[in-house]
């Protein structure tokens, strides 16, 4: 895979009429806003208050996941292990705090290191051996999913502390009830948004992502950055894993399998770049509200839920295309 | 890379493959004691197919085929797809099986189709093939079927859920399995059949893939598409006990009824608690020890098993209605799996 060079002098953001209407995330926004109109108008239903925040509510878990695809996809590596690493890490929260006698804030402790360190591991087999990101994560994809499935016996853990699901609980804004849960997310995406965009690490994630090798050469380590972004992504799968079981009230062995896949389509609609080095966490969160919105709309029109699955297959593929052919058009 | 480089790295490339095989085995050879072959001890030999081994239903199939086993003088050796719908998978293990020398083989078929070939030919080499809880397409593909009634499953329900409505107009919201799964339409199909009611009084449907998180979208969604919803059908247990999470945060748990097929131990106690109102319970540890019997009788004296053999499904609630037979939840728990 070439990558465009961009030079490190034009890394930092312009902040431009030309350069707002070139964003990759101009295209997914203007689809979104064009997805919420036409729903809108086909169902009464759509359009309130109570049904944004429950489209959020339903992205929230894989926007979470999302965050941290989107820091790895920014790298040109890739990461199919979030999912079964969120898994995981939901059953330990739930088997720690509701059979071990461990008090809830230490057991969702628990959960993030051990989803932290599946996140350390990939980052180092990464970068020390190296290995291909697409390799290392797969083979962990299939030990967490493993792991999960022994440690569970594969029984679904219930009855859990009320703190456990603490950001499942609601508060009313207006007329809507709010979760926690959605806000945490939310919170996460402005924070990771703000550290790519205004920080000098930041700056370095998208130089590494262009080229490593420019990078590198420019002074930035980037052996410990990429490391470092692994654990990151590892640390968001174990905040997905408590909003996952805020959500649901328990600890399922059968949760997200198919999480891994949601958010790469999630990543690629908001129009980062598979090839690294473009792409923003705001576009992430835009992408993860398409899926959301169309699942919720096409179901308030009664559309039976393959079409859901259809309609992302096609937008993804427009995604990329979008993307490349803005590619040709900067070179 | 100097010569001694690559050299010494490919010997350890091939010291940690061995390393890693080896560790597999043994990791393996101390495992269920699937596939250990135990030559000469004169055992029948039976195999045990399922779609997945995560799945606390084939979990417990498993259990009761393995304890048959030992009652019985059988040896069990089991294998499972890696993921519901893995046919291929499905398919080398058969063919392990048949290779291993079993008498029978006991398979839930995740393709009902797609597996037929692979039967005919266990079948021609002398293997009784016969399928558990789920049918083969066409059903003399097997030589004999042990499963629930899944339409009866669903009509229980749906009777329970007319008689509990009390001639009250009901808006029906139906969280179904996915498109085109046998056990899925039957199941939905019984439940209206059983209700009186037609895919037109169906307000909301949504496919689930009967999980619990995909349960809970949908019956969010459905609320919002409409509100007046007041019998929920649901595919299974975890399904259900989504709705029911979606319907408390909406504080419509108590006037809505919803109702399940399973009968998994965390089923029913939800429905021990309220959260579902009633639930048909299917016997998966039934089905895999009516099978290795059968399997064990044909290695004796050569008498196949054949049809179909219905393995009983039994509605479960607290709150019986007149009209509709059902067992409490008492019986449900002593009875319940997973």
């Amino acid at each position: 895979m070439t990558a465009t060079t961009t030079p490190y002098s034009e890394l930092k953001a312009p902040n431009t009429a030309r350069r707002l209407l070139t964003a990759p995330t101009t295209g997914p926004l203007v689809a979104l806003l064009l997805a919420c109109a036409f729903f809108s108008f086909s169902t009464d239903q759509f359009l309130t208050g109570g049904n944004f925040s429950l489209i959020v509510q339903q992205v929230m878990v894989v926007g979470t996941l999302a965050i941290g695809q989107t820091l790895i996809i920014l790298t040109a590596g890739i990461d199919l292990s979030c999912g079964a690493v969120m898994a995981f890490g939901s059953i330990v929260i739930a088997k720690a705090a509701a059979e071990g006698s461990v008090p809830p804030l230490v057991a969702i402790a628990l959960g993030l290191a051990v989803c932290g360190g599946f996140g350390l591991l990939n980052g180092l087999l990464v970068q020390k051996i190296p290995l291909p990101p697409f390799i290392v994560t797969l083979g962990m994809l299939n030990v967490a999913f493993a792991l999960t499935h022994i440690y569970s016996e594969e029984q679904t853990v219930t009855d859990l502390p009320g703190p456990l699901t603490a950001l499942g609980e609601t508060f009313p804004l207006g007329h809507t009830d709010i979760t926690y849960g959605s806000l945490v997310t939310i919170a996460l995406f402005l924070l990771l948004a703000y550290a790519l965009s205004s920080t000098g690490w930041g700056r370095h994630v998208y130089a590494l992502g262009n080229s490593a090798e420019a990078a590198r050469l420019n002074g930035i380590r980037t052996s410990r950055l990429t490391i470092g972004i692994y654990t990151v992504a590892g640390l968001l799968y174990g905040i997905a894993a408590l909003l996952l079981i805020s959500r649901t009230g328990v600890g399922d062995p059968q949760a997200g399998q198919t999480d891994n896949l949601d958010s790469i389509t999630a990543v690629v609609l908001g129009g980062t770049s598979l090839f690294g080095g473009r792409g923003s966490v705001l576009g992430t969160f835009i992408g993860v509200l398409i899926v959301g919105v169309f699942r919720n709309g096409l179901q308030l029109m009664g559309v039976a839920s393959i079409y859901q699955t259809l309609i992302t297959g096609v937008l993804v593929i427009l995604a990329v295309t979008v993307d490349q052919i803005s590619r040709r058009k900067a070179r | 890379m100097s010569r001694t480089t690559r050299l010494s790295s490919s010997l350890l490339r091939a010291a940690a493959v061995t390393g890693v095989a080896a560790l597999t085995l043994t990791a393996c050879g101390s495992g269920s004691g699937s596939g250990s072959t135990g030559s000469g001890s004169g055992e029948v030999k039976v195999g045990l197919i399922t779609k997945t081994d995560t799945n606390p239903f084939f979990v417990k199939m498993k259990e009761g085929a393995e304890k048959a086993a030992k009652e019985n003088g059988a040896q069990l050796s089991t294998a499972a797809g890696k993921f519901d719908g893995d046919n291929a998978g499905q398919v080398t293990a058969i063919e392990n099986m048949v290779a291993a020398g079993v008498k029978g083989i006991l398979i839930t078929p995740s393709d009902s189709k797609a597996i037929v070939p692979a039967i005919e030919k266990a079948r021609a080499k002398g293997v009784l093939v016969i399928a558990l809880d789920t049918p083969t397409e066409p059903e003399s593909a097997v030589d004999a079927l042990f499963a629930t009634d899944n339409l009866k499953a669903g009509q229980l329900i749906g009777e329970y859920a007319k008689a509990a409505m009390k001639g009250k107009s009901a808006k029906i919201a139906a969280l179904d399995l996915a498109p085109g799964v046998s056990v899925g339409v039957q199941r939905h199909d019984g439940f209206l059949k059983g209700f009186g009611a037609t895919d037109k009084d169906v307000v909301c449907a949504q496919d689930t893939g009967g999980d619990q998180a995909k349960g809970q979208t949908a019956m969010e969604n459905c609320l919002q598409k409409s509100p007046d919803i007041n019998v929920v059908y649901t595919i299974n247990e975890p399904a259900a006990l989504g709705a029911y999470t979606a319907l408390k945060a909406k504080g419509r748990e108590k006037d809505v009824l919803i109702v399940s097929v399973d009968g998994g131990c965390t089923g029913t106690r939800a429905v021990k608690d309220g959260k579902i109102a009633a639930t048909s319970q299917q016997y998966p540890l039934k089905m895999a020890a009516e099978g290795v019997k059968a399997v064990v009788t044909y290695a004796k004296n050569g008498k196949k098993a054949s049809g179909y053999t219905d393995t009983g499904v039994t509605l479960i609630t607290d709150k019986a209605q007149t009209g509709v037979t059902s067992k409490d939840t008492a019986y449900g728990l002593e009875n319940c799996w997973g």
